[in-house]
């Protein structure tokens, strides 16, 4: 089946049924905006991402990790975006083609005020949204205060457990994870004696939504299913990235606005390679995903943006083991059909020694709270009251991306 | 009583029944079984003794009904919270765990073999050798980790004492520890079984003092590199606010700086076999236990205030001051005695029962078994019966103890697997708070429906239970559920909506799993 025969039988299958927390679902008008946050888990490695190639200090601190200069007749040197910054090779089929269409920009010297660099801390600070002060509420996430201001945006977590970005929504929102097998292990039959039995109860919804999402989701993606599996001559799929934001832009382009997924595998201590290695390897699984996803979403691409980010950089110099430790500033992706990209956005310094922070990693120039809290901003229209329910206290910085 | 031989006896013969049979055979077995049950000596249990009996243990068997029809409620409170439950682990069980090399080795073995196998990589030259071994050690780490999740979940489902089983997972919750960091994933087994098992019971100070010395905590919460002019304030903050007192505990800033500073040199004996130097003077003040070290040389020794007392820089005294100070703050004992109500009796535990609570934690010097005394005697524990979510741990447990009773199983890695698919691993929360007691953090739709297909899995047999590690072929069988205790202690208290649920079953297996993710059986 060609794509086109693929993406109309697609579009004929049936919609999703109407589920308990779908007084929302079919409420998305036409053209309203799509959001998917990643995040990746493990505080990715920035600066083989986005290479500073205009930097001999990158060169003298990484001797083996490094991302060669760019050079036309060698492969595995930095694509050049800029005179100062490169993209790194193995994105050359998935994702530059969307840096050359301007639908991608990076944001470096971004990330949070925690300093702990520690991994739970910071992803649980940058999931809260909420300003370092104690007293905080642990249980109430950004992507949940957002959801419970939007209408007709109805949103869902990829993942097996409800991540804390999404908790302490008024409003139930759905998790669902698509890495393995979506097969429904339940039929009709049994998903209504199981959610029957627990009707009058307080997880009637739940128990409900979560059996009929399952099966919903099974046979809403057996078309796409069926589809790989053909693409793939009926070999297993690989475990990739791209095989679950397939399923991701089919549910995200069909019935859902506001999404949730995460990626691990980041946390490069040890051996992180150069232009070839662990690291290149986990961002050719990434850039691959997100080009499926922009592919598959087809013209719903162009109501969508995507966020791409980690709790923190790394070490700007190579450790003893060939690899690198927790840091700070990191690199922001942002993608999408109508973003208003083809640049590196955001304030920024030159990369030598004297601007690292405390001689060690990249500072923080551009606050995730006022970065997300601007685009979030210009994607639906709040305004300041809004914006401080979704970020307290943050500045939201308009970087006209969206 | 659930099958003694292996499962696939059960039902095979009529998964090739038509279907008519089938139904009609599983009606007929059904309608035999109450009279079995009737058919024994002993009254039913009261409906409020059953209730009593499901949240003093992860779950129901048929040894749990027959102890407590033999010894009464009191006997058998006071023999658990005096740890002197007769029984033992199945022969089976106790030899899959002493398997584990996770629990045949000592810890500070395990930690030597890793630092040589580190010392080794280091001197290898660059290349798919070295990374190979590299490789070899974190799957090594993966194993040990694994093993003492395996080994924490068989003493849950098979293990007598099971208010002390559940008290030793929510201990080992209450001082949480994240096994992926560092080398704790070599130190998990110990800390279970060395730190938290012989003090789950006991005084909470001797528990805190424990976890307090044991090298999980001590690397997790990075006392280990805690020293004077290298102060680390993540254990002293975290000993307070999430293992005693609690976030407003009557604690300040000062105190967290000052703890910090009397627990600079408590870390972990150097493992390299290379002999410590100390002068004269501070070789007395070193204290060794086991991997636990005082390291004086890394000491503050200025004198410090902390809670409103002076102590004075002495060394590692001053720590087992502190702890007194901590553990006699009313605040430790409202806390304490709250996240236990919490966690046996309701998301939001009734305040007059949490204060008595905490009057007998005062009263007693911290001693867990009368606060648990206090608790178990009391009228609020059965009086919210059936209202409390089981979380994920609470529920596979109990699943395997209705499901088979007792009937040693060969392989427990499925229900490792489970707890990962459920989101609970043991030694897996990332955070040092440990995962959620209340029902609202297990009950999202995602949850519910991965919760389904477990109860599924177990109910149909489709799993690797009886399948022992590396053996190619699964063995095929299911459990019966319909047992003699069930229908004494499980049918009795089922709603009317799980009747009817169950009343649609089509065969064994499909009844099986509707029982386990019925709400009566996910509540307690």
């Amino acid at each position: 089946m060609k794509r086109r025969q693929f993406l109309l039988a697609a579009a004929s299958a049936a919609a999703l049924p109407a589920l308990s927390f779908s007084g929302r679902l079919f409420a998305a008008p036409a053209g309203s905006p799509r959001f998917l946050f990643v995040f990746l888990r493990g505080g990715y490695d920035c600066n083989n991402l986005l290479v500073p190639h205009g930097s001999d200090f990158y060169y003298a601190s990484r001797p083996t990790l490094a991302i060669a200069r760019p050079a036309a007749n060698d492969p595995n040197s930095a694509i050049p975006l800029d005179a100062n910054w490169g993209l790194n090779p193995v994105l050359r089929e998935s994702i530059y083609p969307l840096w050359q269409k301007k639908q991608l920009a990076f944001i470096p010297f971004a990330g949070t005020d925690d300093l702990s660099r520690s991994h739970f801390e910071t992803q649980d600070d940058i999931e809260r949204g909420e300003p370092q002060q104690p007293g905080a509420n642990y249980r109430s996430g950004f992507m949940a205060r957002l959801s419970g201001l939007l209408t007709g945006t109805p949103a869902i977590a990829f993942t097996g457990n409800l991540p804390l970005s999404f908790q302490g929504s008024a409003r139930d929102v759905p998790n669902i994870s698509l890495k393995g097998d979506t097969k429904a292990r339940f039929d009709e039959r049994q998903s209504a004696i199981l959610a029957g039995m627990y009707q009058g109860t307080p997880l009637a919804a739940a128990a409900t939504d979560g059996l009929a999402l399952r099966r919903a989701v099974s046979s809403h993606l057996q078309g796409l299913e069926d589809e790989m599996m053909r693409a793939s001559r009926g070999a297993p799929s690989a475990r990739s990235f791209a095989t679950e934001t397939r399923r991701i832009a089919t549910l995200m382009r069909d019935q859902y606005r506001l999404g949730f997924v995460d990626v691990g595998g980041w946390d490069t201590h040890v051996n992180q390679g150069g232009a070839n290695g662990q690291l290149s390897n986990n961002l050719r699984n990434l850039g691959e995903g997100l080009a499926a996803y922009a592919q598959t979403l087809g013209d719903a691409w162009n109501d969508t943006t995507v966020v791409v980010l980690s709790e923190f950089g790394r070490t700007f110099r190579e450790n003893g083991d060939k690899g690198t430790d927790h840091g700070h500033g990191t690199v922001h992706w942002v993608l999408g059909g109508k973003v208003n990209g083809g640049r590196i956005a955001g304030e920024q310094v030159a990369v030598t020694q004297a601007n690292l922070l405390q001689n060690r990693d990249y500072p923080v120039l551009n606050n995730y709270r006022d970065v997300l809290g601007g685009l979030l901003g210009r994607l639906w229209d709040l305004n300041a009251g809004q914006l401080q329910a979704v970020f307290p206290q943050a500045r939201p910085r308009n970087l006209q991306l969206v | 009583m659930a099958c003694r031989k292996p499962a696939r006896t059960h039902g095979a013969p009529t998964a090739k029944a038509p279907r008519t049979r089938r139904r009609a055979g599983l009606a007929l077995a059904l309608a035999l079984l109450p009279l079995l049950a009737s058919a024994r000596g002993d009254a039913p249990l009261a409906r409020e003794d059953i209730a009593w009996l499901r949240r003093d243990g992860f779950g129901l068997d048929a040894a749990a009904v027959a102890r407590y029809h033999e010894l009464g409620r009191s006997r058998l409170l006071a023999a658990q919270l005096d740890d002197r439950v007769d029984g033992a682990l199945p022969p089976a069980i106790a030899a899959l765990l002493a398997g584990y090399p996770a629990q045949s080795t000592s810890a500070a073995q395990r930690l030597a073999d890793f630092a040589a196998a580190q010392a080794r990589i280091k001197a290898m030259p660059d290349g798919d050798a070295r990374l190979a071994a590299r490789n070899d050690v974190q799957k090594q780490g993966n194993q040990l980790m694994q093993q003492a999740q395996q080994a924490a979940l068989l003493h849950a489902v098979y293990g007598p004492n099971q208010l002390k089983e559940q008290l030793v997972w929510f201990w080992l919750n209450h001082f949480s520890v994240y096994a992926p960091k560092g080398r704790v994933r070599w130190e998990v087994a110990d800390y279970a079984e060395r730190a938290i098992r012989p003090h789950a019971l006991g005084k909470f100070r001797d528990l805190v003092m424990a976890t307090l010395q044991s090298p999980a905590m001590l690397e997790f919460l990075d006392n280990a590199q805690n020293a004077k002019g290298h102060v680390n304030e993540n254990y002293a903050r975290e000993l307070m606010e999430l293992h005693t007192l609690g976030v407003n505990g009557g604690y300040t800033q000062q105190d967290v700086q000052q703890l910090a500073l009397i627990l600079t040199g408590v870390g972990i004996a150097p493992v390299d076999g290379k002999p410590e130097r100390f002068n004269p003077k501070m070789a007395p003040l070193v204290v060794h236990d086991g991997l636990f070290e005082f390291n004086p040389n890394r000491h503050d020794f200025g004198d410090k205030t902390f809670l409103g007392h002076p102590i004075k820089g002495s060394g590692y005294d001053e720590v087992r001051q502190a702890v007194d100070l901590i553990v006699r703050q009313p605040s430790c004992a409202q806390f304490v005695s709250h996240r236990l109500a919490e966690y046996f009796v309701a998301d939001q535990p009734p305040p007059k029962l949490v204060e008595r609570m905490a009057r007998t934690f005062r009263r007693s010097d911290g001693d867990i078994a009368k606060v648990l005394r206090t608790l178990f005697e009391s009228k609020e524990l059965t009086a919210g019966a059936g209202a409390k979510f089981k979380d994920p741990t609470q529920f596979v447990v109990s699943a395997m103890r209705l499901a088979y009773d007792g009937k040693p199983i060969a392989n427990a890695l499925p229900l490792v697997n489970w707890l990962n698919q459920l989101g609970e691993p043991l030694y897996g929360r990332i955070t040092p708070d440990g995962w959620p007691l209340d029902g609202a953090a297990w009950s999202s739709s995602g949850q519910m429906e991965a919760r389904f297909e477990i109860a599924r899995s177990i109910g149909y047999g489709n799993n690797q239970l009886f399948t022992p590690p590396g053996a190619t072929q699964q063995l095929p069988g299911f459990p019966l559920l319909t047992t003699r205790l069930y229908y004494e202690a499980v049918e009795p208290g089922l709603g009317d909506a799980t009747r009817n649920g169950l009343a649609q079953a089509r065969s064994q297996q499909e009844w099986n799993a509707f029982l386990l993710a019925s709400p009566d059986f996910n509540h307690r």
